[in-house]
């Protein structure tokens, strides 16, 4: 009678047993830092003075918020991340050249069902795609968690939506979860473990089930977990390296990952999507949501990118829509691979040409103006269409601008109109 | 605890309390420069040491940057004070050493400007006009953190004593 978080925390902690409410000590499997938040982090991890990290094989620096450097203090951080990485001798480093750590992590095989990962990085929830309790964590946390490799937690309550229903052609999962948090509201999930279950999750791909798993905390949630199955470990098999394949292969074995529906700290929220409409998160809070089909408003740029959906599937989406046509006069539109990999598949299967030829701007791969902090920003009265997942006052620039969210899909058909529109169902 | 409230609404996010674009800096005084400025520009000049944020619910949501506690404790605030608080923020403020007072129905007691009493040690917070809220105590080994300025702080006397 426990949720996938409580038999996380049963084994991390050594206890055997958890139930939400407890608090634990629990011992870290990955711990991830970036540029951003990495400086923070060490300063305060030299200050503890341990002089040596906890296991420099479990700890993964990508850099990913500005990269490549834009400013000299951008560089000040970078320099002073790489002579950590130098100095604790960290295995698992990847300078500007790889892409957004969330997709990073994932890709390059760190990411094993029934971990606890911790990240300083609020979307490392993004993780629970694959069965792995993944929270955001602050800098000085952080710096415990370096030391010591272990961090207390509050075990959660479990919030599980249960989404049943075949998506529309103009939908995808991004439509799902804009539709859950503008159900839920911007705290309705807080200090809880979401879980997304049910058909419509069965049939998604990893890339979809990361769109839902990414967004959690914007619910407020702790983690976004999907039982890790046939597809999580298609997905894994050919990344992991080392200790981990065995982990991998002994997960599969036992295949326990599952929430049982008699857990007593377990809620289920029914969701049914099959009549769901392109949906938009409007300015200013991820919940305000409304159907794109009620919206009038100009855009001055789009944003296709992010560790929401900057994927090789959002790629494909967008490209689908904008082949043989141009973006709107006056418009811009900024298309951000999430990772070299993504990079590499958009080249090969000519996705690049499609969006430079419709008027794109293309970028290597890093955050772009999802945070506003390095490239892209929107100016006063701008109105921004984005796919990533935060549309704060003041998120990509100037706080008299204006951010929309939503899927690939809608953000190119947009692109082409000019102001948000909805894609015809194929 | 006495001072001035600087009053705010729900869902007061971290790229609110410290936009994105500076967190490139890592220190007090640099970030405190640009806390709040999408909503009162100045905000650091215009404060004064001891006073006191109010936010509605899910005060502090959004990215885990520990730079928004940290520009808010470089402004001399003293406390925050809200109906509730997002999950992340609340362990970064305690860990910098901002204490954050939980007082559900606070926002409809207590207007921008008012001049208000804290009182920790028995969870009050004490209005202009004299009305008496309570807010969930903070439990003793919250209190030594945020005595010794932050859990680093904290865990170095702990080792020294």
């Amino acid at each position: 009678m426990s949720t996938i978080a409580e038999k996380i925390f049963a084994r991390a902690s050594g206890n055997g047993e958890a139930e939400a409410g407890d608090i634990v000590m629990a011992d870290i499997d990955i711990a991830v830092m970036h540029d951003l938040t990495g400086p923070l982090a060490v300063e305060s991890f030299n200050k503890i003075g341990t002089g040596k990290v906890w296991d420099s094989s479990k700890i993964v620096i990508p850099f990913d918020h500005q990269v490549p450097a834009d400013s000299l203090d951008s560089a000040n951080n970078h320099i002073l991340m790489r002579k950590f990485v130098k100095e604790q001798n960290i295995e698992n480093f990847y300078d500007v050249k790889e892409g957004v750590c969330h997709q990073v992590l994932p890709e390059k095989g760190h990411v094993i069902p029934g971990t606890v990962i911790v990240g300083a990085d609020s979307h490392t929830c993004t993780y629970g795609a694959l069965g792995a309790f993944a929270t955001g964590i602050g800098s000085t946390d952080m710096a415990m968690v370096l030391s010591t490799g272990q961090l207390w937690f509050k075990v959660p309550e479990t919030i599980r939506f249960n989404v049943e229903g075949k998506l529309k052609e103009n939908t995808s999962a991004k439509d799902v979860i804009l539709n859950i948090i503008g159900q839920v509201g911007a705290d309705g999930a807080t200090y809880k473990s979401c879980e997304f279950a049910g058909e419509t999750i069965s049939n998604m791909n990893i890339s979809d089930r990361m769109v839902l798993s990414n967004m959690a905390i914007e619910m407020g949630g702790k983690t976004g977990l999907i039982e890790p199955d046939g597809k999580t470990y298609d997905y894994l098999k050919d990344r992991v390296s080392g200790e981990n394949k065995n982990r991998l292969k002994a997960f599969i074995e036992k295949s326990n990952l599952r929430s049982d529906l008699d857990s007593p700290s377990l809620e289920i929220m029914d969701i049914d999507v099959s009549e769901l409409e392109p949906q938009i998160a409007c300015p200013h809070n991820v919940d305000n949501v409304k159907p794109a089909s009620e919206l009038d408003v100009e855009i001055d740029q789009v944003f296709i990118g992010s560790c929401t959906n900057g994927r090789i599937e959002d790629l494909r989406d967008a490209a689908r829509i904008l082949k043989g046509n141009k973006i709107a006069n006056e418009l811009r539109m900024l298309v951000i691979p999430a990772s070299k990999e993504t990079y590499l598949k958009a080249l090969d299967e000519g996705l690049i040409k499609i969006f430079v030829e419709a008027g794109a701007l293309v970028s290597a791969p890093c955050c772009g103006p999802c945070l506003g902090g390095h490239t892209g920003l929107i100016g006063p009265d701008e109105v921004s269409l984005s796919t990533s997942n935060r549309n704060f006052k003041g998120r990509q620039g100037s706080p008299e601008g204006k951010v929309y969210l939503s899927s690939a899909k809608v953000a190119a058909q947009s692109a082409i109109e000019g102001r948000i529109a909805v894609p015809k169902e194929e | 605890m006495k001072g001035k409230v600087w009053k705010f609404g729900n869902d007061i996010d971290t790229d609110i309390i410290l936009p994105g674009r500076y967190l490139i800096y890592t220190d007090e005084e640099r970030l405190s420069e640009h806390c709040m400025e999408g909503l009162v520009s100045d905000f650091k000049s215009k404060v004064s040491d001891g006073d006191f944020i109010l936010g509605g619910t899910n005060f502090g949501c959004g990215s885990s940057r520990e730079h928004a506690p940290i520009a808010i404790k470089g402004c001399g605030i003293s406390a925050v004070i809200a109906e509730s608080f997002a999950r992340i923020f609340y362990r970064n403020a305690t860990n910098v050493g901002v204490p954050l007072l939980e007082a559900p129905g606070v926002s409809a007691l207590i207007g921008d400007g008012e001049e208000i009493e804290v009182d920790m040690e028995n969870g009050l917070i004490i209005s202009e006009s004299g009305k008496e809220i309570e807010f969930k105590k903070l439990p003793p080994f919250m209190l030594e953190i945020l005595e010794s300025g932050g859990l680093i702080n904290y865990l170095k006397n702990q080792k020294n004593e």
